[in-house]
């Protein structure tokens, strides 16, 4: 495909949708289809055959619309109004020449004036919830592929990297490194072989961001790799993503067929001797594939154990190869920084971190779902404006971000802005955008056990300080939960705390203590309390 | 195929064996494609058993300790076969804050210990980790499909239901 056909086909589609008198948006993101998204989608589609309406109206499928609360949820195109908790019998209205006028949906509108939607700003997922994801079409009428055109058309790979630099863009799987210092070191590497790896093993429980992304706009993620391909120097791409993640691979294939038919990846991409190829890797089920050498490992079907770095992968990744390996949402802050520049990018948020973050909320919280906001909306922003606080007006008692490497922030440091040196000041990690709310009912130490045992589970068994000390922590958190453990076991977990931190080999065991760490900072007290009386008469001084 | 076909159950084998042909072809038999084989290899047999990994390690030419290594290294692959029915309780932390484990204890309580079947082939039971439908806290994959929001009290009515004692 070249450049002039790619506008022509955007064009073709805006007609054809502009000539609509309506698009029916069904969200059939993982959270709306499993409570009965499909259903509702076959019924406007069938109220839409039986009324002869074809030429006038559709249903499309869509990503992830944000309040997974109310799903199954339903957004009309002519009026922009959108419907929550819709079901199957509604479908006759939703066709109908005024469907806000009936009275059933009129009880399922949402009102989108609220702060859930308006203190939202959406790059990341900009196309979420707009775009049909089984249609390279949709995507390409949203502008689409136009990035990855300039890219190749317009700029040398070195420009690229360039522009991702002005941007400041910080790796979102967690630990924030620079995306164009990882992108730089990988090109200079020598040699005509290189991959890019995207990073999907989304393993933190309660984190479901790259999911909602793969599955809301595959074709984002493709071309945020693509363009990190011409960047780089590498020919051949990677998707790792989950095995659970059955319809994000469904997604994810199906974008890559079309990808490749339309020319937009494969050989000669855009007419240039550039060319790319994506193929999947499906996990089986290993949470330290989430880290990049074990994730390498994995590719190469072997048992997913990290190894010592150096070298780092921009050196010797896949097969020895230099491989560049960023995370989904990464990726899919790529194509909107190349059309809109850098600077653009680097002028929201807060610099050190530009740019936006996207997060899931969960827990006690009013709001359920997927949200987008600028790096450093603080915290109570985000848990009472957009989350809509606590239910049934219980009390906030911390929120748990960066999943087991992270930690619990208490309600004190609620006015903190979340980027990512703010959340590492107070004990916690930004993580991969988990963010979990938790209310009076929840034990902090029961918590940092849960966490404990995730990591226990969760160890690969290689090096000894992790395999034998997360079992040894999660022993000791056992027995205070019990009240059997004494104030010698409190110490010796403090003293696990710096060992496992400072001698495992990879992230998984140097930050499976910090849920235990920043509970034991925050929360001392329900530690001591749970001690036998004898040996707490010095304790809580919280 | 013939009206009275004497051997169905051969002739259902003998397409799986090659489906699974096709997978390794696919890929080459390439040994770096060891996990898509044994993913190809799960859905089309239920589980892995012994016999089948030595075959897979003959045909990839791997060592047949790093095929069983593999297999037994990721949570996904089951060495054992699955029972007629498969709870997987999720137990990510908005799960776990909704009380999931309540839902595992009843799980373990009347069939079995979570990653394993119970004796009469009738229920397995899996803790899988976030399956990323948080808005559903506490959540159940039974057979399949998605049980959101789900009581112990609906658990035992519908361990009641399928006859679990």
């Amino acid at each position: 495909m070249t450049f002039e056909e790619l506008m022509e086909q955007q064009a073709r589609e805006l007609e054809r949708q502009r000539a609509l008198s309506r698009r029916i948006y069904c969200c059939t993101a993982a959270g709306c289809v499993s409570c009965g998204a499909e259903a509702v989608r076959k019924a406007v589609a069938a109220e839409i055959k039986s009324r002869e309406l074809d030429g006038t109206m559709e249903v499309c499928g869509t990503g992830c619309m944000g309040l997974c609360s109310q799903g199954p949820l339903v957004r009309t195109s002519d009026d922009g109004a959108l419907y929550g908790n819709v079901e199957a019998a509604d479908a006759a209205a939703l066709v109908s020449a005024a469907p806000a006028d009936d009275p059933r949906l009129a009880q399922r509108r949402i009102d989108t004036s609220t702060p859930f939607f308006v203190k939202q700003k959406k790059i990341v997922l900009a196309n979420s919830g707009v775009v049909d994801p089984e249609r390279i079409a949709d995507y390409i009428a949203a502008g689409g592929y136009q990035a990855l055109a300039k890219a190749v058309a317009e700029m040398t790979p070195r420009e690229v990297i360039a522009e991702v630099r002005a941007s400041g863009l910080r790796g979102r799987g967690g630990a924030g490194y620079p995306t164009a210092l990882k992108w730089e070191l990988v090109a200079k590497q020598p040699g005509a072989t290189k991959y890019v790896v995207c990073n999907a093993d989304e393993g933190d429980p309660g984190a479901f961001m790259d999911r909602s992304v793969l599955e809301g706009d595959p074709h984002r993620v493709l071309e945020g790799m693509a363009i990190a391909g011409y960047a780089v120097g590498a020919q051949q791409g990677y998707v790792y993503v989950r095995g659970e993640y059955t319809l994000a691979i469904q997604r994810l294939q199906a974008a890559i067929r079309q990808a490749e038919r339309e020319r937009l990846l494969g050989s000669r991409i855009f007419e240039d001797t550039f060319q790319f190829r994506v193929d999947l890797r499906i996990g089986a089920g290993a949470f330290v594939c989430g880290e990049e050498t074990a994730l390498i490992a994995s590719i190469e079907g072997r048992r997913g154990q990290p190894r010592q770095r150096p070298p780092y992968p921009p050196e010797s990744g896949l097969w020895g190869k230099p491989t560049l390996i960023n995370n989904v949402e990464t990726f899919a802050n790529i194509p909107p920084i190349l059309v809109n520049g850098g600077e653009w990018f680097a002028g929201i948020g807060s610099a050190p971190s530009t740019g936006t973050k996207v997060f899931a909320l969960a827990g006690k919280i009013v709001n359920t779902g997927l949200i987008e906001v600028p790096m450093g909306t603080s915290l109570r922003e985000i848990v009472f404006d957009i989350g809509g606080g606590v239910p049934g007006g219980g009390e906030f008692k911390a929120a748990q971000t960066g999943g087991p490497s992270g930690g619990c922030i208490p309600a004190e440091f609620l006015d903190t802005p979340v980027d990512f040196e703010s959340l590492a000041r107070i004990g916690s990690i930004m993580g991969s955008g988990g963010l979990i709310v938790m209310d009076k009912t929840s034990s902090m130490v029961d918590v940092a056990r849960y966490f404990m045992e995730f990591c226990m589970e969760e160890s690969c068994g290689k090096c000894i300080p992790c395999r034998a000390g997360t079992a040894q922590m999660h022993d000791i958190l056992t027995r205070i939960l019990k009240r059997e453990a004494t104030r010698a076991d409190l110490e010796m977990l403090e003293r696990l705390c710096v060992l496992l931190g400072e001698t495992s080999l990879c992230g998984l065991g140097q930050t499976a203590p910090n849920p235990v760490l920043s509970t034991l900072k925050y929360f001392r007290r329900e530690y001591e309390e749970l001690l036998p009386a004898e040996h707490s008469a010095a304790g809580g001084e919280r | 195929m013939p009206p009275d076909a004497s051997k169905p159950t051969a002739t259902v084998k003998d397409n799986r064996e090659k489906m699974l042909e096709r997978a390794m072809s696919r890929h080459h038999y390439s040994g770096d494609a060891l996990i898509e084989v044994l993913h190809a290899a799960q859905e089309l047999y239920g589980f892995l058993s012994i016999p089948l990994l030595q075959s897979i390690a003959r045909k990839l030419r791997l060592p047949p300790s790093r095929v069983l290594g593999v297999a037994t290294f990721y949570h996904f692959f089951s060495l054992a076969p699955k029972g007629e029915h498969f709870f997987q309780v999720c137990t990510g932390t908005a799960c776990y804050v909704a009380g999931a484990q309540s839902l595992l204890d009843v799980l373990e309580r009347r069939c079995c210990k979570s990653g394993g079947t119970s004796p009469d082939g009738k229920v397995s039971v899996q803790s899988a980790r976030c399956i990323g439908s948080c808005g559903l806290a506490p959540a159940v994959i039974y057979d399949g499909k998605i049980l959101a929001r789900l009581t112990p009290e609906q658990l035992n009515a519908e361990l009641d239901r399928i006859g679990v004692k």
